[in-house]
C-alpha cells in the first residue's frame, strides 16, 4: 500500500522532469522556427499575422510607455510574445550587452563605456527616441521660498561640499533649515541625467535618500517642510496635489514647455535602444518598434508624459527602415 | 499560638502577585504586537485593494488603465514556477536528507557538508539570484525563462527543506529501524517502509513551508531579470513568464494612485496562494500524524 504511493510520488516527478527536458528542446526549435518563417517583405506588417518572440529591458521610467504599445500591439499581433523587463536604465543595457534583449528602454543617452562593451561584444545599435520626460524638481507644499530655482542654485543645492546645507546658505532671505533631499537611485537613468546636466560630474549632497522607487521621493518630499527633491514628469502629475512644482530658470514644466524645449536643461528625450541584427533578422522585432514608433506619442501622453514632435518620429521610423 | 504571620505574608505576595502581573502584561503585549501589525495590515491591504479583486482581475492581462488591469500572467506564471520548483527542491532536498541521515557516516568531510548546508539556508536570496543569473541564464543558456528562474529558486529553498527532511528523519525512533532490520528487512527497504512513511507529515509540512517562501520571493527574479511587461501565457519550460512578487512590485512603483489598490488587489491574490498551501501543508500534518 505504501509502496505504490512512493513509486506513484516518484514516478509523477520523474515524469515531470523528463517532461520538462523535452520541453525545453521543443520551445528552443519552435522559437527557432518562428522568428525565422515569416519573413515576408511586406511594409503593411499590420495586416498580416506575426509570430515571433521580442525581448527587451531597462529604464522604469519608459515602463509605463512601453507597457501601454505592449498592450495596444498585443490587439493587433496576438501571436508575437512581447516581454520586457523593468531592470533600470544601466541593468538593462547589462541584459542588452549580454545579448539578452533585442531592444533596451533608457531615459539617458547611452554611456561612452557601454558603447565599448557593446562594441566589444559585436552588437550594432540604433537610437530612437519615443517621448519627452521633464525631470520635475519639487518642494513641500509648506515651502514658500524655493519657487524659482537656477541651475547654479541647483548645483549650489545638490553639489557635495563637504558642508552641512541650509536654505539659507542657497539665499539669506531663505529660512535657517537643513535641507533634506531626496534623489532617485544612481541605477536610474534619471540620476544618471540630472548628474549630467546639473551635476556636471560633481558628487551628490551625501545627505541625501536615494531610493529607486519614486513614489517614496513622492512620499519624502511631501512629509517634510524643507525637503527637496526630483523626479520624472508622470510622477509630479499624479501627485500635483502633495507638492509643489519649483520653476527652473523661470520655466515651469508643462507639456507645452517641455516639448517646445523652453524647459531646459531638464526635459529630457527618454530612448529605446535597438539591436540592429534583431530588426533585420526577426520581423516580430522590426514590427513592434514600427509599431512603438508610431503609437508612442499617443501613449506617453496618455500616461504622463509628454509626446515628440511628429517630425521625429517619421525621422525614427526612416532610420528603423533602413535598418532592415 | 500562630504559626503564620498573616500581615507579613500578605505585604509580600502582593507584590509578588503584582510583579507577576507585570509580566504577564509585558509578554502578552510582546505576542499582541506580532498580531496587531498583521491585523493593521491586512485591513490596509483588503480595504485598499479588494474593489479591484474580482473575476476580471484574474483573467485580464496586465493594463495601463488599472481598472482594466489583471493578474493572469503573473499568476499562471507563478504556478508554473512552482510546477518546477516542487519537483526539483523536494527530490533533491529529501534525498540529501537522505544520505545525510541514514547513509552518511561521521566524519569531518560529512561534518562539513551539514553545517554548509546550515549555513546555505541563511544566505540572502540575492546571492542565489546572481548564482541563477551566471549559471543558469547565462552558462546554461536558458534565457530568462521559467526553467532558469524555477532552478533557482530551487537552489534557495534546497537548504530549507533538507534542513526540515534531516529533522523529521531524525525524529523516527532508532528502534523502529532496528526492529525493521530485526525482521530481515535491508537498508533500503527499512528506508522506504519504515522511516520515509513515518517521516512524511514532517517533510511535506517543511516542503510546502518552503515553497510558500519560493512563489513570494522577488529579490531573484528581479537579479535574473525576468520580464514584467507581458501580455501572454507561457507554453513551455523555456517560456518568457513573470511572477506574482515581480507584478505587484511594479504596480507599486506606479505614479498613478490607483495602481496602488491595483497592487493591494495583487498581494491580495498572492496571500491567497500562500493561505491555500499553508493549509494543504496542516492538512496533510493532521492526515498522516493520525495514522502514526
Amino acid at each position: 500500500m505504501k509502496k505504490w504511493k512512493y513509486l506513484t510520488m516518484t514516478a509523477v516527478m520523474g515524469s515531470a522532469l523528463m517532461l520538462g527536458a523535452c520541453g525545453s528542446d521543443s520551445a528552443q526549435n519552435g522559437n527557432n522556427a518562428e522568428t525565422n518563417a515569416p519573413a515576408s517583405s511586406g511594409q503593411e506588417a499590420a495586416d498580416e499575422k506575426l509570430q515571433g518572440t521580442v525581448a527587451g529591458d531597462g529604464s522604469s521610467t519608459v515602463a509605463p510607455i512601453i507597457e501601454a504599445v505592449v498592450e495596444e500591439y498585443a490587439g493587433t499581433q496576438p501571436d508575437v510574445k512581447v516581454s520586457v523587463g523593468v531592470s533600470g536604465t544601466g541593468g538593462g543595457f547589462e541584459k542588452f550587452i549580454a545579448g539578452e534583449t533585442d531592444f533596451s528602454n533608457a531615459s539617458r543617452n547611452i554611456k561612452d563605456e557601454e558603447k565599448t562593451k557593446l562594441e566589444e561584444a559585436g552588437i550594432d545599435f540604433t537610437e530612437l527616441a519615443i517621448a519627452y520626460d521633464g525631470l520635475s524638481v519639487v518642494v513641500n507644499p509648506e515651502n514658500d521660498w524655493a519657487k524659482d530655482l537656477t541651475v547654479e542654485q541647483l548645483q549650489k543645492i545638490w553639489i557635495e561640499d563637504g558642508t552641512e546645507k541650509k536654505w539659507s546658505d542657497i539665499d539669506p532671505s531663505w529660512p535657517d533649515e537643513k535641507i533634506v533631499y531626496y534623489s532617485p537611485g544612481t541605477d536610474s537613468g534619471t540620476y544618471d541625467y540630472f548628474d549630467e546636466v546639473i551635476l556636471d560630474g560633481a558628487d551628490l549632497v551625501s545627505a541625501a535618500t536615494l531610493s529607486e522607487d519614486d513614489n517614496m521621493l513622492v512620499q519624502g518630499v511631501s512629509g517634510d517642510k524643507n525637503a527637496i527633491g526630483f523626479f520624472g514628469y508622470a510622477y509630479y502629475l499624479e501627485n500635483k496635489d502633495k507638492l509643489n512644482i519649483v520653476k527652473v530658470n523661470g520655466v515651469e514644466p508643462t507639456n507645452e514647455t517641455i516639448e517646445g524645449g523652453e524647459y531646459t536643461p531638464l526635459s529630457r528625450p527618454l530612448f529605446t535602444y535597438v539591436k540592429n541584427s534583431a530588426m533585420k533578422d526577426n520581423e516580430a522585432a522590426y514590427d513592434f518598434i514600427k509599431f512603438t514608433l508610431e503609437n508612442a506619442g499617443d501613449m506617453a501622453e496618455a500616461v504622463g508624459y509628454v509626446s515628440l514632435p511628429e517630425e521625429k518620429y517619421t525621422e525614427g521610423l526612416k532610420t528603423l527602415e533602413g535598418l532592415k | 499560638m500562630r504559626y503564620m504571620d498573616d500581615t507579613a505574608v500578605m505585604k509580600r505576595m502582593t507584590k509578588r502577585i503584582t510583579f507577576n502581573k507585570v509580566w504577564k502584561t509585558l509578554f502578552f503585549l510582546a505576542t499582541m504586537f506580532a498580531l496587531v501589525t498583521l491585523a493593521i495590515l491586512l485591513y490596509r491591504i483588503v480595504t485598499q485593494g479588494i474593489d479591484y479583486l474580482n473575476i476580471d482581475f484574474l483573467t485580464n492581462f496586465a493594463s495601463r488603465f488599472a481598472d482594466k488591469a489583471g493578474i493572469k500572467a503573473a499568476l499562471i506564471g507563478s504556478l508554473w514556477l512552482m510546477a518546477v520548483v516542487a519537483p526539483v527542491s523536494i527530490i533533491l532536498g529529501v534525498g540529501t536528507a537522505i544520505y545525510l541521515e541514514e547513509y552518511a557516516k561521521k566524519n569531518r568531510i560529512n561534518d562539513f557538508i551539514r553545517m554548509n548546508i546550515s549555513n546555505l539556508a541563511g544566505v540572502p536570496s540575492i546571492v542565489f539570484g546572481l548564482l541563477g543569473l551566471t549559471i543558469f541564464v547565462r552558462m546554461m543558456g536558458l534565457g530568462k525563462s521559467i526553467l532558469a528562474a524555477g532552478l533557482t529558486m530551487s537552489l534557495l529553498i534546497l537548504p530549507v527543506i533538507i534542513v526540515a527532511a534531516q529533522e523529521a528523519i531524525r525524529a523516527v525512533p532508532n528502534e523502529q529501524r532496528e526492529a525493521s532490520y530485526g525482521m530481515g528487512a535491508t537498508k533500503w527497504q527499512t528506508i522506504l517502509r519504515v522511516v520515509l512513511p513515518a517521516a512524511i507529515p514532517g517533510i511535506l509540512t517543511g516542503s510546502i513551508l518552503a515553497l510558500s517562501r519560493a512563489i513570494g520571493e522577488t529579490a531573484p527574479l528581479v537579479v535574473i531579470g525576468i520580464p514584467v511587461i507581458l501580455q501572454f501565457l507561457p507554453n513551455g519550460l523555456l517560456s518568457q513568464f513573470t511572477a506574482l512578487p515581480m507584478q505587484i512590485y511594479d504596480w507599486a512603483k506606479r505614479p498613478q494612485e490607483a495602481f496602488q489598490y491595483v497592487a493591494s488587489a495583487g498581494i491580495l491574490v498572492l496571500m491567497t496562494v500562500l493561505l491555500l498551501m499553508n493549509s494543504i501543508a496542516i492538512y496533510i500534518r493532521n492526515k498522516f500524524q493520525k495514522r502514526y
